[in-house]
């Protein structure tokens, strides 16, 4: 039997748990943070691009400790067809700056430290516990968590979820769905391991320069979902993803999409001569605003992926997660210091402060767009490409057809393939991106 | 070798003098083990090493025995002659009938200050290895564990070379300034040396400073394991063994059934043990079993360091892959790219065909 | 009554790299872990503890980040835990590792009351030697019982141990005096979870940092890579044989039937004498 009690017990220690803990434990809160992993960071899997702004705003001097492996001064676009890839690269030396914006991360090495700046602050860490239950009282208040390891309940004012995309604690006490096959992708991901200098080579890169190539296109075989290559300091990662419910419907699995995108002849030569030394594969909540729950009720938040909180367009997760994970714990601090109960209407508090922030506003800017993806995938992610690649191709390649010859070939495959439809799918992807 | 990081150039060629005292250090010596009065055989096998060693270095081989007065210590004399042996230090007495810690490293290193062997072997096994540790730290020595080469170089020192670090690597490894060098080495990785049925050799009995009532561990009982139990997989002379390419537990069936067709034995990678698909002692390799047979067959086996040091013995090995980069394919002598799943079962028919009653009385016709 | 476990704190190596061109392993981002043979000590040890009282010490020699590994046998359920740590200590062979941990041991006797038994692991998964169990024991002039399968009599009055140990062709049934050391057979128990209340405690507790002065060495040049009569040489890749397998040509060769029998045919050709003592073995011979 426990009898301590705790002000909050933080449920993970992905980048929302960790944002959480690390603000309420560094304002002088009694933390308890539950990890079910072996540490920090190793069951989490992200491409994984880390947005430096958003961790500034808990941990401003992060980049002198952070295992953080390239900052990114190049982005390349493809769209992709079997055969082909027709791109957009930015790339710029201004990303080379004092405090650069985006950096690749490893989340074995760097969730384990952001959990550790958070035991440096005073929250007390216990992995490879996971929480099976959260436990109410006779009102439906929150107060503690029974964990997989025997002995008592732990207790504390109010829990905090930020368990993930599988949420299963806030699913089984009712507080959220299971996420449902059309709100979430599966996304699977191999690091090739290269010396850094074959790395640098390949993606003309130096120190710890670093590109990303997000690709869409036939490698999705007609469903909606993204492939990307991230550069880390040793290691290559290759990954794609597409919703849980279209893998189902396609009768396809992520990995088959995988090793056809990895023999893809503009893929393979990136990769080459490798050794791949991790597969993961996990979910990514892709329902978007019209998906997110209940944030909030009488001693408990949700926080992360466990609410929602991705933008699957920009494919930024880590973000929102650190974002909302901050701002409750903000939110969490203020009602303490005001000595106020842990309860629904004082814990609305965090839903406002992550309505005012980004995290709300962008996923609302792009409600529309989940669906409209969805519904637009053959087009989006078979027909366009094949038309875009005919014609680079015929624009391209010099094989004494006349050039008025080659534009109607190109025109004719637009019209006969969607007709004006074209225009009307460029309009709402427009819309719902803008 | 706990934490050893290779040394930077800086060290390893800071080989100074052999100091003074380890100048009249000379021979080579193998520990033959036994139990229950029977010789493992590990100690036949380091004896044909040791020979080899001996010869380079112009230096004699001996035998050290150790056991209580009985025949079976006059037996493991007269067959560390006929293995290679040139004399057998013969250290007797009751305290020494079983294998146990405190009286046998006392005599041996009682053994090793009187007569300064240069090289010291010992197989490594439960038994030598549990003695091995306490010999060298008496000694403040260097020992150096579960060898898969031995050499001597230029300047007449032992060059032990082992596997290293769980990775893909091999090192090896010097004892500098401190005699003797010690080194163990697992079953069935050095060839058997053959047998010169009566060579002889000279005896040197030594009488080790022992006394029941001085030694405080005692045995109470020993249980020998039923034969039945162990598997002959080492000493095999046809092995066929399957890895993490068959994919499953049920396909390794595939494995099985070329074995029996074959009359063979069946091993598998770790894995495949720690999988829990094959029990622990059918592995093969660094942690498993040692294997020298005639002809070696692997199914999908990558052919990592761990499991090549297992198998290098083997006359033939012949190696099945999907993937024509796979290690394996740099040590087999036959290979074919092709799915093990759907091979095993065609090699598994023509082998039965092949060698069915039909073909061997033509044979021994 | 008080033991020490001794644990080490390796890469988990199943997942170790070697870097292509300079053949050196890249410990980066490699996962850590306690050697698993040393999990079977300190669980054995744990349930003696539970069954006649008193404390378990965690010993480990090695860099900073190894208290992470004292701290998880915490959780598993140990008093208490002593990291050994000190640049004097880096590139130590096993001689010089027992050196500092037998001196680290006598310090934990002088602190904490002098052990009863010390447990070691079988070995390590990176070093793979067992030698380093066997030289703190002679260095401490404990009595040495390798390979335990199982403890089947412990008595403190009279200070004596029964335990069934493993040896190549059966099981010895020992009995000896404490103190002694214990290396366990690996599978010979089950390592348990421990319980939140150990969690708790553990994220909480110190772990005591020694450097070489602490556990009471004077005598540095018995430590490390100078206290170390071993030395690596060389490190290598395995080299390829001369030539590499003869593969099976597949387009000559297409079903698998006639794959088999060139096969066949490739074994009986390379090594000649195979198809006689196939056939007989075969045949069961
Ligand atoms: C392949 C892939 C690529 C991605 N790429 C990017 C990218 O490039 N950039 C980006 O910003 N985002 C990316 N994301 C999204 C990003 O990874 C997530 O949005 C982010 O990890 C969410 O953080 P979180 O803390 O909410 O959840 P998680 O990081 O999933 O953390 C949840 C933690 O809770 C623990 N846990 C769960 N249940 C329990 C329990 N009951 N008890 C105790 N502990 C528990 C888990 O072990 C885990 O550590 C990617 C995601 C994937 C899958
Ligand atoms: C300290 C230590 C000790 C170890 N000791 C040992 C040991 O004693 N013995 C041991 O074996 N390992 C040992 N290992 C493990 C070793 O490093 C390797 O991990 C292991 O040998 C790999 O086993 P594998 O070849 O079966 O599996 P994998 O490496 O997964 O290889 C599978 C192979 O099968 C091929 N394949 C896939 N599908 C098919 C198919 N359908 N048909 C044919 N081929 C296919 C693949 O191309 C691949 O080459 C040890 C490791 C460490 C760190
Ligand atoms: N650095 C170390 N710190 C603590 N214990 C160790 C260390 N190295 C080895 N050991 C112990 O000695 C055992 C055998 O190790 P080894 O001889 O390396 O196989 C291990 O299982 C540990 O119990």
């Amino acid at each position: 039997m426990i009898d301590e009690k705790f002000d909050a017990i933080v449920i993970g220690a992905g980048h929302a748990g960790n944002a959480a803990a690390y603000t309420m434990a560094s304002r002088g809160m009694k933390v308890l943070q539950l990890e079910r992993g072996e540490y920090p960071g190793s069951k989490n899997v992200q491409g994984g691009i880390l947005y430096a702004d958003m961790l500034e705003k808990i941990i401003p001097d992060f980049r002198e400790e952070a295992p953080l492996e390239r900052h990114l001064i190049e982005q390349r676009f493809w769209f992709m067809t079997d055969r082909s890839h027709t791109g957009m690269h930015y790339r710029s030396d201004d990303f080379n700056e004092d405090r650069p914006n985006r950096y690749t991360i490893i989340r074995s090495q760097f969730d384990r430290w952001f959990a550790r700046q958070a035991q440096a602050k005073g929250a007390v860490l216990l992995s490879e516990t996971t929480a099976v239950e959260l436990i109410q009282d006779a009102y439906g208040k929150a107060v503690g968590v029974r964990t997989d390891r025997t002995g008592g309940v732990l207790h504390a004012d109010v829990v905090v979820l930020a368990e993930g995309v599988n949420g299963l604690l806030g699913a089984r006490a009712g507080l959220r769905e299971t996420p449902k096959p059309a709100h979430v992708a599966l996304a699977v991901k191999e690091m090739h391991f290269l010396p850094p200098e074959v790395i640098e080579a390949r993606f003309n890169l130096k120190g710890n320069e670093g590109a990303v190539i997000e690709a869409a296109g036939t490698i999705s075989q007609g469903m909606a979902g993204m492939g990307f290559i991230y550069t880390n300091k040793e290691s290559i990662s290759v990954g794609i993803g597409c919703l849980v419910s279209d893998f189902a419907e396609n009768k396809t699995s992520p990995s088959e999409l995988l090793d056809a995108f990895k023999k893809h002849p503009s893929v393979a030569p990136l990769i080459e001569g490798s050794e791949v030394k991790e597969y993961a594969a996990h979910l990514i909540p892709e329902g978007g605003y019209k998906a997110v729950p209940q944030t909030f009720g009488d001693g408990w938040v949700i926080c992360g992926d466990a609410a929602g909180l991705n933008n699957a367009v920009h494919r930024e997760g880590s973000n929102l997660a650190m974002t909302s994970g901050r701002l409750a714990g903000e939110a969490i601090f203020q009602i303490k210091s005001r000595r106020e109960k842990m309860n629904a209407e004082n814990l609305s508090l965090y839903r406002k402060y992550l309505d005012d922030s980004f995290v709300m506003k962008d996923l609302r800017k792009h409600k529309d767009m989940p669906a409209l993806l969805h519904t637009q995938a053959q087009n989006l992610f078979l027909t366009y490409p094949q038309l875009v690649s005919r014609a680079m191709e015929n624009f391209v390649r010099v094989d004494g057809t006349p050039k008025i010859e080659k534009e109607k070939d190109t025109f004719r495959a637009v019209r006969k393939a969607r007709g004006f439809g074209v225009i009307g799918d460029a309009v709402r992807l427009a819309l719902a991106w803008r | 070798m706990s934490e050893q990081k290779p040394a930077a150039g800086g060290r390893a060629s800071m080989k100074k003098e052999l100091p003074e005292k380890f100048r009249e250090y000379k021979h080579v010596w193998v520990f033959i083990e036994m139990e229950r009065g029977v010789v493992h055989p590990v100690s036949f096998e380091l004896l044909g090493e040791g020979r080899k060693l001996a010869d380079k270095l112009g230096v004699e081989l001996a035998g050290v025995v150790l056991g209580s007065g009985s025949e079976d210590v006059k037996h493991a004399a007269r067959e560390s002659f006929a293995y290679g042996a040139d004399l057998v230090y013969l250290v007797e007495h009751p305290t020494l009938a079983d294998y146990r810690n405190e009286p046998y490293s006392k005599a041996l290193t009682d053994l090793v200050n009187a007569h300064k062997p240069e090289i010291l072997l010992l197989g490594a096994t439960t038994l030598s290895r549990d003695l091995a540790g306490s010999v060298a730290t008496t000694l403040l020595t260097g020992l150096t564990a579960d060898c898969t080469e031995l050499n001597v170089d230029d300047d007449k020192s032992l060059a032990a070379t082992r596997p290293t670090f769980g990775g893909s690597l091999l090192c090896t490894i010097y004892t500098l300034n401190y005699r003797p060098q010690m080194a163990t080495v697992r079953p069935r990785v050095m060839r058997m040396p053959e047998r010169i049925e009566g060579r002889a050799g000279r005896i040197v009995p030594f009488a080790p400073d022992l006394d029941e009532a001085n030694i405080i561990t005692k045995i109470l009982r020993f249980l020998p394991d039923r034969e039945s139990r162990k598997s002959n997989l080492a000493f095999a002379d046809v092995v066929v063994a399957g890895g993490m390419g068959l994919q499953n537990a049920e396909n390794f069936q595939l494995v099985r059934n070329l074995a029996a067709t074959l009359g063979a034995e069946f091993g598998c990678s770790r894995p495949m043990v720690q999988k829990g698909w094959v029990s622990a002692d059918r592995q093969i390799g660094q942690t498993g079993k040692t294997i020298r047979p005639k002809l070696y067959i692997a199914a999908g086996i990558s052919g990592a360091i761990q499991h090549r040091v297992g198998v290098e013995g083997a006359d033939l090995i012949v190696a099945i892959n999907t993937d024509k980069n796979a290690p394996i394919f740099d040590f087999a002598h036959i290979g074919i790219t092709t799915d093990a799943i759907r091979f095993l079962p065609a090699l598994t028919e023509a082998f039965r065909q092949r060698l069915s009653p039909h073909s061997k009385d033509r044979l021994a016709g | 009554m008080h033991i020490v476990v001794c644990i080490k704190q390796v890469p988990d190596s199943a997942q170790i790299r070697v870097h292509p061109v300079t053949n050196t392993i890249m410990r980066q981002g490699v996962p850590t872990i306690i050697n698993p043979y040393d999990l079977f000590s300190l669980e054995e040890a744990l349930r003696l503890r539970d069954k006649f009282g008193g404390e378990v010490t965690v010993l480990t020699m090695g860099p900073p980040m190894a208290a992470d590994s004292l701290r998880k046998a915490l959780t598993i359920g140990a008093d208490r835990a002593v990291l050994l740590t000190d640049r004097f200590f880096a590139g130590s062979d096993t001689l010089a590792t027992s050196f500092a941990l037998a001196q680290a041991i006598r310090k934990i006797g002088e602190e904490f009351g002098a052990p009863d038994i010390v447990f070691a692991g079988k070995q390590t998964i990176d070093g793979d030697t067992a030698q380093v169990g066997p030289g703190v024991a002679k260095r401490l002039d404990l009595l040495q019982l390798t390979y335990v399968s199982a403890i089947s009599g412990l008595d403190l009055e009279d200070k004596s141990i029964t335990i069934e140990r493993r040896s190549e062709g059966g099981v010895q049934i020992l009995k000896t005096r404490l103190p002694c050391l214990v290396t366990m057979l690996e599978g010979s128990n089950v390592v348990r979870r421990g319980r939140i209340e150990d969690a708790l405690r553990a994220a909480r507790a110190d772990v005591v940092a020694w450097n070489a002065k602490d556990a009471g060495i004077e005598d540095v040049t018995k430590c490390g890579l100078r206290g170390s009569p071993t030395v690596v040489k060389r490190v290598f890749a395995p080299p390829p044989r001369a030539e590499k397998a003869a593969q099976i040509d597949l387009a000559v060769h297409k079903t698998p039937n006639d794959m088999a029998e060139a096969m066949i045919e490739a074994m009986f050709a390379h090594s000649p004498s195979l198809e006689g003592d196939m056939t007989k073995l075969a045949a069961g011979f």
